[in-house]
């Protein structure tokens, strides 16, 4: 059996290394919660000097001929570590079994997105933002090496071939693997931009050698999280918060929970009331035993039934929010006269509950910081901690660990835990560090959910059974502090439905309430892929016509290859129109979510109520397939997820406090109601897009639509059960 | 008080509160933390450890209760079940983000003890105490199959 955990002692808080003072970042415009802007020059400045080596910040090679690709994006269990180090592995002929992957430091000059100074990881860009790049770095690294072995056994570079990290002159057999050149390349000097290779000539990306590399630490349990670090003297902390969200403390009386031996101390900080303890349960213990008065004077009330009826109002212009518009076309006038269809989408909010709940490591000692987290979005956590300690924000120190899932709730604006942890931190002092743990109850009830959207429709149709007027009113938080509210309409906001309807007029509905909405899996593709999807299928069944049939026509017309594509080759895959056993339906969604367009048909049937799904097939084009294996992976758990939220998600909210806390009230889908998913990859010599989320939104519509063929009824809300 | 409890084939003591659970014993006091915290209340099967072989939920379980038994956690879960289980989850690469599967595998394993060539039916019962956010089940499943075949 494998070695414990970390044995050995971690290195002593912040070493000290020479500083960049001022520094080549162009500053980019980055809006954060605080309203920070130009913050590229705040990152440059007092940022560590780059651990860059001799083949530049992504690939080091050691002397026994072993490559490490570091990640700049965070694992969190999509697999794109195997992806990015199959990018490069592949430029540089590297020998697939002695790649390794190591996570990128905090360092937005070095590790920062190819769009833009901001280090992270969202929307499904981790491939496609990394695919140039990283395909010149490992060419470059190639280009010296070769060249290194040209010159010292005095041949042309062109006539040098490369396999599995080993050098090789047809000519005269010579051999010598990377780790014999490292010295004489590190002198080479390799230009700009180099040559890549014709992606037909690829002998690792897209086979199914392209594995993840981290399986067997998680099999064995040595796999680091946050959850698991411990370090000399640290302490660990747990917050009561404030039950309702925008609830602030009023007065705390925490005599009992000194009273507990290993209790530290307890204080106030901006969040709610910190106990500091000498372990978790302790910390625990303490908060327990803790009596807080909260002022809910600016905090929000409502139950969920309340902000339903306020929302429903909303949609039909009846309170002060006025909506804007998102999508206009041809002239209203008259369009909407005579007989409408109606629809109505009522769509809760959603938490993330991954499985490892939040946490922190923070060490603050003056101005110096150093987190140890799985940080999603490092520049904005990066900046949220200078904020705390008044540093510069390049100066924050963070060790990136693999997060024990995500689904967006790591990649928050506020940096709302990791905050939390370095105002405690800070308190503590003297760089000793807190690990800040969260409970599953305090996960599911602090926010940053996928928000909660009510959705009014009113259609027109023509002869043909297609839509001639489409009214499209969608009430959704935003998720950017400042700006329209662009994600509460993706995919709602050119659509080829709308796209084919002559009279558009499309309007979104921003309420601002106390509860933080977040980044959820797919984005709003989570809640506008439900509204379409199912509302085309309604349309195709009062026109009498084939759901598949009824969205190819639209596809067509409206130029849409890509979702024609992956329509036929479910349908086809899924053996469409072929019968199934009574009471069995087939359901189809389509969808395309951050540049991957996928479409699904689910095998839908009804137990006692509640739908039952036993397969689900899934055609994608995701352009050029990286890594089959992890697509296959992708689909699979997206459409765990998905049909979890599906099923059951809903944040239930009575008198503004969240109802459902844990695993017990608040259940997900477990392996006795998991679907076989079988995933077909379209052939496409695109560069490739993501597979982190979209595969997530689309088994929600594809149920509906199987339950509409079941029951004639469609699904005006969700989840399917209702707790 | 102190405790002393077997565990991984060692006697280990500990001074703790009679009422903590053993996941925290584990985690924060011997810095075994192969075992996962994921609820606190037996719903998710993250904390899974064997007690004289059973699974148990050890976040629910005080280290009052554990007396004499033999606990193993993820880190020496050992014999032919837990060799064929993890050697059919890395060739089939179950995990994703890889937090709940320790508790996963330490429930597979327990589950491959009781039944050599378990049925869909009874890889449910042995499984649904155990949940993957990331959505593994289809993998885990796989997995489980594969493992029992290779012990035939
Ligand atoms: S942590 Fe014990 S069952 Fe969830
Ligand atoms: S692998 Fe992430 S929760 Fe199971």
């Amino acid at each position: 059996m494998p070695d414990h955990a970390d044995p050995k002692p971690r290195r002593p808080f912040l070493t000290r290394r020479k500083l960049i003072v001022g520094g080549g970042l162009v500053g980019g415009v980055l809006v954060v919660g605080a309203g920070i802007a130009n913050i590229g020059k705040l990152l440059s400045i007092g940022a560590e000097v780059p651990d860059s080596t001799d083949f530049g910040q992504f690939i080091k090679i050691a002397a026994d001929n072993s490559v490490t690709i570091v990640n700049k994006h965070q694992e969190m269990g999509q697999g794109i570590h195997a992806g990015l180090a199959a990018i490069v592995a592949e430029e540089l002929d590297a020998d697939w079994s002695k790649v390794r992957v190591e996570a990128a430091p905090a360092n937005v000059k070095l590790y920062g997105s190819t769009a833009g100074p901001l280090q992270g990881t969202f929307g499904s860009s981790g491939i496609a933002n990394s695919w140039d790049q990283l395909r010149q770095a490992g060419a470059t690294a190639r280009y010296m090496l070769v060249q290194a072995a040209a010159d010292l056994w005095q041949v042309s570079a062109g006539s040098l071939t490369v396999r599995d990290g080993i050098i090789t002159d047809p000519l005269t057999g010579r051999t010598a693997p990377f780790s014999e050149l490292l010295a004489r390349a590190a002198q080479i000097r390799a230009p700009e931009t180099l040559p890549l290779k014709d992606p037909k000539q690829f002998t690792l990306i897209g086979t199914e050698r392209v594995r993840r590399k981290d399986s067997r630490a998680k099999i064995t349990g040595t796999e680091r999280y946050t959850q698991d670090i411990q370090l000399n003297d640290m302490m660990v902390a747990m917050v009561a918060h404030s039950p309702r969200f925008g609830g602030k403390v009023l007065s705390f009386d925490d005599s009992e929970a000194r009273k507990i031996v290993g209790v530290i101390d307890v204080f106030e900080i901006p969040s709610g009331v910190a106990v500091v303890a000498t372990d978790t349960y302790t910390a625990k213990r303490g908060r327990d035993a803790l009596k807080v008065d909260w002022d809910d004077e600016k905090a929000e009330m409502r139950s969920s039934e309340d902000l339903l009826k306020f929302y429903r109002d909303t949609a039909q212009g009846k309170t002060d929010i006025k909506g804007d518009r998102f999508e206009k076309s041809g002239n209203p006038e008259g369009a909407f006269d005579g007989e409408l269809i109606e629809i109505t989408y009522d769509l809760p909010y959603l938490a993330h509950a991954p499985m490892e709940p939040m946490n922190c490591v923070a060490m603050v000692n003056g101005r110096r910081v150093k987190l140890i987290t799985a940080s999603q979005i490092q520049t904005i956590d990066q900046v949220n901690t200078a904020l705390v300690v008044g540093c510069l924000p390049g100066s924050v120190e963070i060790e990136t660990l693999p997060a024990g899932g995500s689904f967006g709730r790591r990649g928050i604006m506020s940096s709302d835990y990791i905050v939390e942890c370095v105002h405690i931190a800070k308190h503590v002092g003297g760089g000793r560090p807190v690990k800040l743990i969260w409970t599953r109850e305090d996960d599911m009830m602090g926010g940053y959910y996928r928000p909660m959207s009510y959705h009014h429709l009113w259609i027109k149709c023509g002869d043909d059974g297609y839509a001639t007027a489409w009214r499209h009113h969608t009430v959704v938080q935003s998720l950017t502090p400042v700006g329209p509210n662009t994600p509460g309409v993706e995919g709602i906001h050119g659509s080829p439905y709308l796209a084919a309807t002559p009279v558009v007029d499309g309007k979104v509905f921003t309420p601002k309430l106390a509860i933080p909405p977040g980044f959820w899996r797919s984005v709003g593709a989570s809640h506008s892929v439900m509204v379409m999807e199912h509302t085309i299928d309604q349309l195709a069944r009062r026109a009498g016509r084939d759901p598949i049939d009824y969205r190819r026509t639209i596809y067509i017309n409206t130029h849409k290859p890509r979702w024609l594509n992956v329509l036929n080759l479910a349908a086809e895959k899924a053996g469409w129109g072929q019968p199934l056993e009574p009471g069995w339906a087939r359901g189809v969604a389509v969808a395309e979510c951050f540049g991957t367009t996928v479409a699904q048909i689910a095998e839908v049937t009804l137990i006692d109520g509640k739908p039952k799904v036993r397969r689900v097939l899934a055609a994608v084009d995701c352009g050029i397939a990286v890594a089959r294996d992890q697509i296959r992976a992708q689909m699979e758990g997206s459409v765990c997820f998905g049909l979890s939220a599906a099923l059951y998600g809903g944040v239930i909210l009575e008198g503004g406090v969240v109802q459902n806390t844990n695993f017990d009230t608040a259940p997900v889908l477990r392996i006795d109601e998991a679907p076989v998913v079988e995933t077909h990859i379209l052939a496409s010599g695109n560069p490739p897009t993501g597979m982190g989320e979209p595969g997530v939104p689309l088994i929600a519509p594809a149920i509906a639509n199987a339950l509409l063929i079941l029951t004639g009824q469609p699904t005006l809300f969700l989840p399917f059960i209702k707790s | 008080m102190p405790y002393t409890i077997r565990l991984d084939g060692k006697q280990h003591t500990v001074d703790v509160d009679a009422d903590t659970p053993l996941l925290w014993v584990l985690r924060d006091s011997l810095n075994l933390t192969g075992t996962k915290y994921g609820c606190g209340v037996a719903q998710c099967g993250a904390c899974t450890v064997h007690m004289d072989g059973q699974p148990v939920r050890s976040c629910s379980l005080p280290i009052s209760a554990v007396g004499n038994s033999e606990i193993t956690t993820i880190e020496s879960v050992s014999g032919p079940e837990a060799a064929a289980v993890q050697a059919s989850w890395l060739k089939i690469d179950v995990p994703q983000c890889g937090y709940c599967q320790s508790g996963q595998i330490m429930s597979a394993v327990a589950l491959l003890k009781e039944i050599k060539v378990p049925t869909d039916a009874e890889i449910d019962a042995a499984m649904s105490g155990n949940i993957c956010r990331c959505g593994t089940y289809p993998r885990i499943r796989n997995a489980i199959k594969d493992a029992a075949k290779s012990l035939i």
